[in-house]
């Protein structure tokens, strides 16, 4: 909401100056958007006099001028037709900033003249659209003074955000009026006297809607004005127009903007003789169509209030009117109209048609319905000031909705919400002057809004109109009392572990990434996305249109980013959401992690490799580690999900329903589907599937028991299927046995190397196993060793066929 | 005899000093001290001298014994030292040579701001909720006085899910994680104090608005908490969060459907020279929304306005990130960029606490 500091002192007497204006206008909620010292930045432009204007030598369409500055006398090649000896013009020196196009003036010949500055129009100025010619001022003009003064230029425009609640600042005096209760001023005494009706209005005015929507116009006001003589508004009213950024049309149009801007109150003008017989409000046919005064045609869609003649729709109530019945030049007589129309009927109107206008805008807000009546008087006023004529009697339909409502505002409770103790004289006091009135009633005040505070719903509002204008500075900023003397942890173990997985992650050496919850279809399909509901109805790019399935993709596209600027190695994480189906338990929290490339960079020391399907499944079950999980307890099974190398990749698995994670090398034609290559290799971990962690009485650790014998490491390399999976071999030597003779047990199992090629035969693999027992009872002998070696033998052979290599 | 005595003295001593290395040290020991060495070659004849001469004999000989092996040893532990500077010598490793490759991970700059306001937040007595990012109207609209109709929903800018069927209202994306405190309210008796870190959705993509963007929640409910708990609370936070004990802040009335009074707070910053700084100069940004529950969402959610209330607030955790760490572009957090990821990422050692420090 613009306005000027001028326009604000017609309803507002203060003498704060502008800085107060604008501080206390953001104190009490109508923040501050802008201020706008215009006289400032023109204040390098001034009054020059044109002395001598002589046509250029050498181009037809050009004048070679002489301007006094008032300092000295410049020579400027103008090109513009009303440049001429004698004239006042908006000077600008050489060195100047023109507004409009940013540029620096510059001295220069000109087809062979000298010019040492330029005589300025007002599209240049950023002061309208007026081309034809240079800005002509009065002849009384200072020269040599800046000229913003000259032309009323140098009121400051001050631009402030309208909460959607306050519809009543949406005209300069429901501003003055808050700002009045807050102490800056006093808001101008103001009554507009009623004009008699000269005659009856020729146009009458009907409703016609059902009786369940009624309330999309409860009241409309018209009149005739006739004999009216249209043309251009008087200065002030052009310059108020223009200092917000409005082009000012004719007297008429302007009239309705400025009614509509001073106090809140839309209006339209129709041409009276464009009228066919009278007007009936009701709602649109499907198919009508309107010709708008923007100049596009609407075709309606049924269900819009609008205003129609016998020939159709003139207008669509509250939104725009039609070019038909526009006010012209020539027009004489009007019919003007002020009217209630449904906030949320115009709303919708307004948004399917995507109609902005500052009626819209003010409608669907809610009016003051208590002010129809009052806005047309003004407007009949200001239109016989400006264009003379004789006005009809009103013609009132309808009848305006009864806003009179009260609440009961306990006084303690301004204390108890407000945190901040408001005498209740001054409390009263503010509510008077923001037009409430308050009765004393059983230990409280009956409060009732005014007719323009539609949004005041209730006690707690009163509180917040009583604290947002005594000053939410002076509520005194009170710590949080605590409940316990020391603070309890802030997160459930689920969210702790969603924590600890993004420091473990990044403690193995990734770099935790953060992306969109959407991707594009096409890279969802590869990873299982198939439910429909996952796609988004209004996405806002085709390559951001399904939730995703999983993050892999994200990652993948990121890594391939990565590579692109030169930078082929990443290890990427993220732990964030993916989607099943819509419904909360749909959603699961994933950790999912991504390493592309070699595993690391060309080393003097170390060679590189590419990253492999063992490396995601180190980095899960480290990760699964730091989780808490006893990662013996868990199978890998293969092989992973499609998007994975079904050779190359697994599942991880605590019991038999469970999966936790899934890993392995990418597919190589999911990676081609998501344009990159390979090598890629991830995991995702579904961390909501991990079992919660006991809850335990104790937090003492078991006792270590750590022996005082000598434990022993013995090899054994067995042949076996190459099909076989070492797992198999590793789960069988530890299921060898418990107790392997004088209370050892098997305390480690490695494997060491894996072995296929010469001596080995075809279809077969060696495996060389290191196996670390721990005696408990004494130190082992040979025979003891023996013992245990021929069980661990046996055990893997029985399992899985293997025979010790000779 | 002491002439060969004299003789075997000299010249061993000779070739101890002359060995080159252990081995022909060892030889000479052998060939002197061993069994058939010289020096016990002739203690083998004392036994043909006469007892006075014998035993005379048998000293110097002892003595020379002792000499010899004490020559050998010395001699010994010099060829040792000698051979293992030799050793060492030929071991020399360039060690300006770069350390085998050792990769450290990092913390995303959300990941890190949302610790830190937990620490913050967790030391008023805040706990952390979470919900689902996918939400039907009723909790993300309506429950929070917003009406269908309201105006204030097309500031929303919301995501809608396809597939709806007729008559029902289509699943949407989180506009805010306000949704959170209804599930929280009608779930949970008060006093109720949470914090909700989450996903955020707008439809809405340009310099400083990304579609997908995370905020914090806060709610308050009990029966006493009021705007002045709402300032403390949130004074507090900012102070501690910016590490500026003097942060300049204010609270200006705002409108919000789900609060009222409602309040926006701003921070006290300086533009000059086109830098922005927190904490000092005439300007003031703004930061988070806030206010104290509007009545009918507390009836919404079956608690009874007349007996609880409480306050609430939402906060951009990019932005105060941005503020905090001075992150100038927003859409760079989700592009997953390595070189941003390391340079404004935080090392996983970076956990946030009042006690250890917020921040480095």
């Amino acid at each position: 909401m613009k306005f000027t500091l001028g326009w604000l002192k017609t309803h507002l007497d203060t003498e704060a100056p502008l800085g107060a204006v604008v501080d206390k206008l953001t104190a009490i909620g109508l923040e501050l958007e802008g201020v706008e010292d215009r006289a400032a930045r023109l204040a390098p432009f001034i009054v020059g006099h044109v002395v001598e204007a002589k046509p250029h030598p050498d181009a037809d369409r050009l004048r070679v001028c002489i301007v006094d500055t008032g300092k000295d006398k410049v020579q400027v090649v103008c090109g513009a037709p009303n440049a001429r000896a004698g004239m006042k013009g908006v000077f600008a020196a050489a060195g100047t900033t023109i507004p409009a196009t940013g540029t620096v003036l510059k001295s220069g010949a000109i087809r062979g003249q000298m010019s040492n500055g330029m005589l300025c129009s007002a599209r240049e100025m950023g002061l309208g659209d007026d081309h034809d010619g240079i800005i002509d001022l009065p002849a009384d003009a200072p020269v040599g003074r800046p000229f913003a003064p000259v032309l009323g230029l140098d009121d400051p425009v001050i631009d402030v955000a309208v909460t959607p609640n306050r519809a009543d600042c949406l005209g300069v005096r429901g501003i003055a009026r808050d700002l009045a209760a807050a102490g800056l001023g006093t808001l101008t005494p103001r009554a507009v006297e009623p004009v008699p009706g000269k005659f009856e209005s020729q146009i009458g005015v009907r409703f016609d809607f059902a009786p369940d929507i009624e309330n999309a116009c409860p009241l409309f006001v018209g009149r005739v004005i006739r004999g009216v003589k249209n043309g251009p508004s008087p200065k002030w009213l052009r310059d108020r127009l223009t200092a917000i950024g409005l082009r000012p049309i004719s007297a008429l149009v302007d009239v309705t903007n400025f009614i509509t801007l001073d106090i809140n109150r839309p209006l339209h003008v129709f041409d009276a003789s464009t009228v066919a017989g009278s007007l009936v409000l009701r709602l649109a046919q499907p198919g009508e169509t309107l010709l708008a005064l923007n100049g596009k045609e609407y075709t309606l869609e049924g269900g819009e209030t609008v205003i129609a003649d016998d020939d159709g729709v003139l207008s669509l109530g509250g939104v725009i009117g039609g070019e038909s019945s526009g006010c012209t030049e020539k027009t004489t007589d009007v019919f003007v109209e002020a009217a209630l129309f449904d906030p949320v009927r115009t709303a919708t109107t307004g948004r399917g048609h995507q109609i902005l206008s500052d009626a819209r805008y003010r409608f669907e807000r809610g009016l003051d319905p208590a002010a129809v009546i009052e806005g047309m008087e003004a407007a009949t006023r200001l239109i016989q000031e400006l264009c003379g004529g004789e006005a009809s009697a009103l013609v009132v339909t309808g009848k305006a909705p009864d806003w009179r409502r009260s609440y009961a505002l306990r006084p303690e409770r301004i204390h108890a919400l407000g945190g901040v103790d408001v005498p209740l004289a001054d409390a009263i006091d503010i509510l008077g002057k923001l037009g409430f009135t308050a009765a004393h009633e059983n230990g409280a005040l009956a409060v009732t809004p005014p007719s323009w505070r539609g949004d005041v719903q209730g006690e707690a509002d009163l509180i917040e109109e009583i604290v947002r204008i005594w000053g939410y500075d002076r509520i005194p900023a009170i710590p949080m009392p605590r409940e316990t003397a020391l603070s309890r942890p802030a997160i459930t173990p689920a969210q702790r572990r969603a924590r600890d997985a993004r420091r473990a992650l990044a403690g193995l050496g990734l770099v935790e990434a953060v992306t969109f919850s959407f991707m594009a279809k096409r890279h969802a399909s590869l990873f299982g996305w198939s439910d429909p509901r996952l796609a988004l109805a209004n996405p806002i790019s085709a390559e951001l249109d399904v939730m995703r399935p999983s993050i892999l993709p994200n990652l993948i596209a990121a890594a391939q980013r990565s590579a692109d600027r030169g930078f082929p190695d990443a290890g990427l994480f993220e732990v964030g959401p993916a989607f099943a189906d819509d419904t909360p338990a749909g959603q699961s929290l994933v950790a999912c992690a991504l390493r592309v490339g070699q595993n690391g960079p060309r080393h003097w020391g170390a060679d590189p490799r590419p990253v492999d399907a063992l490396d995601a499944k180190g980095d899960a079950l480290a990760l699964l580690a730091a989780l808490g999980l006893n990662i013996e307890n868990l199978q890998v099974e293969t092989p992973g999900p499609a998007w994975y190398h079904p050779g190359r990749s697994g599942v991880i698995r605590l019991g038999p329903k469970t999966v936790l994670a899934q890993f392995g090398e990418i597919h190589p034609r999911v990676l081609a589907g998501l344009d990159t290559k390979g090598p890629a290799t991830g995991f995702e971990l579904f961390l909501d599937r991990l079992p919660a962690p006991k809850a335990k009485a104790s937090k003492a650790r078991s006792l270590l028991k750590p022996s005082p014998f000598q434990p022993v490491e013995r090899d054994f390399a067995f042949v076996l299927d190459a099909a076989v999976p070492a797992d198999q071999v590793i789960r069988a030597v530890r299921s060898a046995g418990k107790d392997m003779g004088a209370g050892a047990q098997i305390a480690a199992v490695s494997v060491f190397d894996v072995y296929q090629g010469k001596g080995v035969p075809e279809g077969k693999k060696s495996l060389a196993i290191s196996v670390r027992l721990q005696p408990t009872g004494r130190t082992l002998t040979d025979a003891d060793i023996d013992l245990a070696g021929q069980k661990i033998v046996a055990a893997v052979a029985k399992a899985t066929g293997a025979s010790l290599r000779s | 005899m002491n002439e060969q005595v004299e003789r075997i003295r000299e010249e061993a001593a000779h070739a101890i000093a002359a060995a080159a290395s252990p081995a022909a040290l060892e030889a000479l020991r052998v060939s002197t001290l061993g069994k058939k060495g010289q020096v016990t070659e002739l203690m083998k004849t004392l036994g043909t001298l006469p007892p006075d001469a014998r035993k005379n004999a048998g000293a110097e000989l002892n003595r020379l014994k002792d000499e010899l092996a004490a020559a050998i040893e010395m001699r010994a532990a010099a060829l040792a030292g000698a051979e293992l500077d030799a050793r060492l010598a030929a071991e020399r490793l360039d060690v300006t040579l770069p350390p085998r490759p050792h990769a450290d991970g990092r913390i995303h700059p959300i990941s890190q701001t949302i610790d830190e306001m937990v620490a913050i937040f967790g030391e008023m007595g805040f706990v952390v909720a979470e919900g689902p990012d996918i939400e039907d109207d009723f909790h993300n609209f309506t429950a929070l006085n917003l009406p269908p109709e309201h105006p204030a929903r097309q500031s929303h800018d919301t995501f809608y899910l396809a597939g709806a069927e007729a008559d029902i209202a289509p699943k949407l994306l989180r506009t805010h994680t306000s949704p959170v405190q209804i599930r929280t309210m009608m779930t949970e008796k008060p006093p109720i104090r949470i914090v909700v870190p989450g996903r955020t959705y707008r439809c809405d993509y340009d310099a400083t608005h990304s579609p997908n963007f995370h905020q914090i929640e806060g709610l308050v409910i009990d029966r006493t908490s009021h705007m002045g708990h709402l300032k403390g609370c949130l004074i507090e936070f900012a102070r501690a969060y910016f590490d500026i004990p003097e942060l300049p802040v204010r609270f200006r009335p705002s409108y919000f459907p789900f609060t009222e009074p409602s309040a926006e707070m701003d921070i006290g910053c300086s533009r000059a020279g086109g830098e922005l700084r927190i904490g000092a100069g005439g300007d003031w940004l703004e930061i988070l929304g806030c206010g104290m529950v509007h009545p009918k969402v507390l009836a919404n959610c079956g608690i009874d306005p007349n007996e609880y209330q409480g306050f609430a607030f939402g906060m951009g955790i990019e932005r105060v990130t941005m503020l905090k760490y001075g992150i100038p572009d927003l859409r760079t957090f989700y592009e997953a960029d390595l070189r941003w990821l390391r340079h404004y990422g935080f090392l996983s050692i970076d956990t946030p606490s009042l006690t250890g420090g917020l921040s480095r």
